[in-house]
């Protein structure tokens, strides 16, 4: 029972991408070799093929024609181009649930990392029990959505909510946190930051772990203080991990569809819709589907998280370079 | 010495503090599972159950049974499929240098980015046309898409780090590719097995997105949607809401228990690099 091979060593976990080209390029790759290596290769990319790509292809098809329940169970669907994405963006739901996307995910992100960081950092101080509580901060991003979903709504709950509640201990009104407009993307946003916080922490904290203790000691002996330790070591030598934890936050959060529907389904009055409720309720939502916009709004949402997602490959190859 | 003493201690107080709560929503739940009919909407609610009942966990017992069995199943097949589907992927992009190999990766990250919702209505139109919906075997395949991505980086990483000579070694002896993946690639990998099962068994048992658009209504329900219709039908009882979700939360609670260098392992794997 080694513990040397237990957990995969982070320097090859790094870039899958490279593993392949790593060795000399120089040596030739024998022909049998490369049968082989397509054989094990085969089922995974049928596999994408079927259940990526042809989905993928299926709801670019929905989107671009003029789908029934009827023709929808038929297949014969009139081809009518672009129309659904013009229904979508003439649709008043539009402008608010591209606002609400972006604040929802820019809100998010932000508090996540922030509190994410400020974690990291304070539990990389190595004190007492350290490591078993860091483990316990994990729970709420292990927890199945629709648990922390339902919790929240109970605790957030106008009339027998335990936050009201403690508000009201401290002498302030009541808040209609789920059934107000005004507050629906705020509570939203709040459950989404504890689910999310857990990531952000522990990414950081491996990150912290790489910076070298050596120069903490120099600025320490230089009189810098903390605070200054932290501004001018930590966060300039955490840049890199910390792009690549809003990357894939952006990304996450941007698909970010449980937490909303189960907790408020995007209302009341469409006050909390995102692109990926707006896109559930047309298609799903409704007694009388809409799958033709519906599959058009999953689409930009699509093209959105694709592009910061090479943002992200490119991002980490740089950083694969450097 | 006294001193430093004193200080680690004052921030275990502060680090307690902050796990409280971040975990108080947790606690919460708990709580509110054991809290009786009456005292439910309370003002103020009781921060503990003085007036502790089992109803809500009785309720889950007769009611839930079947989801948690239905999820239970689907979180294997998800396990056994994704390991099948990405082992072998790993082992020829870490070992065997393929042709294009660097463009399946690409495409593997990419489907990553996905939205869920997205593909569920694409797995809609198919399952629909093939009678798919609503069966077991249909949302293996869709929870499935959640991990196999993940599933294969974790394995190429992994096995990346196996020594080439030992392979060299095994087909000295005169072992075929097959041979060598089932026999000393795989045994070798088992921490890898092990981190893919954990978190593909996971998110298949938390996919709330799969199970309403694919299994809404039908007899084989997983738990995540005996969980939502119950709110949708009953938003009185809530002590039996809760108890369905701190059972639920089981399999969380279990893994981070046994396993949470695999599962912060896990969580690093695609982010980190140093």
């Amino acid at each position: 029972m080694s513990h040397a091979t237990h957990v995969p060593h982070r320097r090859t976990v790094s870039d899958p991408r490279a593993a392949p080209a790593a060795p000399p390029r120089a040596r030739r790759r024998p022909g049998s070799q490369q049968w082989a290596a397509w054989a094990f290769l085969t089922p995974v990319t049928l596999y994408l093929a079927l259940f990526y790509a042809y989905p993928l292809y299926r709801n670019l098809d929905l989107s671009l024609r003029n789908y029934t329940v009827r023709s929808f169970v038929r297949g014969d669907a009139p081809f009518t181009g672009l129309a659904n994405y013009r229904t979508v963006l003439d649709d008043p739901t539009f402008a608010p649930a591209l606002v609400h996307t972006v604040v929802f995910t820019a809100v998010c992100l932000f508090f996540q990392y922030a509190i994410g960081l400020a974690l990291a950092v304070f539990f990389n101080q190595h004190f007492r029990l350290s490591a078993t509580l860091r483990a316990l901060f994990l729970v709420p991003w292990l927890l199945p959505l629709i648990v922390s979903a339902s919790t929240w709504s109970w605790m957030l709950n106008s009339d027998s909510g335990v936050v009201n509640s403690a508000l009201h201990a401290v002498g302030i009104d009541p808040v209609n946190w789920l059934t107000s407009p005004s507050w629906s993307l705020t509570s939203v946003i709040i459950a989404n930051i504890w689910i999310g916080v857990p990531f952000n922490l522990v990414v950081l904290y491996s990150g912290l772990q790489s910076i070298p203790a050596g120069l903490y000691e120099a600025a320490a002996l230089d009189g810098a203080g903390a605070w200054r330790r932290f501004w001018s070591i930590t966060f300039p030598l955490l840049r890199p991990v910390s792009a690549i934890t809003l990357l894939l936050g952006l990304v996450y959060t941007l698909k970010v569809f449980d937490i909303i529907w189960i907790m408020t389904r995007g209302g009341p009055a469409d006050s909390s819709t995102t692109f990926a409720t707006w896109s559930y309720q047309l298609g799903f939502g409704n007694l009388l589907p809409a799958f033709g916009p519906g599959a058009a709004v999953g689409n930009l949402l699509v093209v959105a998280a694709l592009v910061f997602g090479l943002v992200y490959v490119r991002a980490q190859r740089k950083q694969a370079l450097t | 010495m006294m001193r430093s003493r004193e200080r680690t201690w004052g921030k275990t107080t502060i680090g307690l503090l902050l796990t409280a709560i971040m975990l108080f929503p947790v606690y919460w739940m708990v709580n509110v599972s054991f809290t009786r009919d009456q005292d439910m909407r309370k003002s103020p609610p009781d921060l503990f159950p003085f007036h502790g009942t089992l109803t809500g966990y009785r309720t889950v017992l007769d009611e839930q049974l079947p989801y948690l069995g239905t999820s239970l199943v689907i979180g294997l097949g998800t396990v056994v499929l994704t390991v099948a589907l990405s082992a072998p992927a790993g082992y020829a992009l870490a070992k065997l240098r393929p042709r294009g190999g660097g463009v399946l990766s690409f495409l593997l990250l990419a489907a990553q980015m996905i939205p869920g919702i997205i593909m569920a209505m694409g797995f809609y139109a198919i399952y629909l046309q093939l009678g798919l919906l609503q069966s077991v075997p249909g949302l293996v395949v869709a929870d499935s898409t959640l991990a196999v991505p993940f599933a294969v980086l974790i394995f190429t990483a992994f096995m990346s780090g196996i020594p080439g000579e030992l392979l060299q070694a095994a087909k000295t002896d005169g072992a075929g590719p097959l041979r060598t993946f089932w026999s000393v690639v795989l045994p070798m990998s088992r921490n890898a097995v092990v981190t893919v099962s954990l978190f593909a068994f996971l998110w298949s048992w938390s996919d709330f997105v799969f199970a309403s658009t694919l299994a809404g209504g039908g007899a084989h329900k997983p738990i995540t949607l005996g969980i939502y219709h119950y709110i949708g039908n009953n938003n009185q009882e809530w002590n039996a809401i809760m108890a369905t979700a701190v059972v639920a939360s089981l399999p969380a609670a279990v893994i981070l228990v046994l396993a949470q260098r695999y599962v912060a392992a896990g969580v690093t794997a695609g982010a980190v690099k140093d």
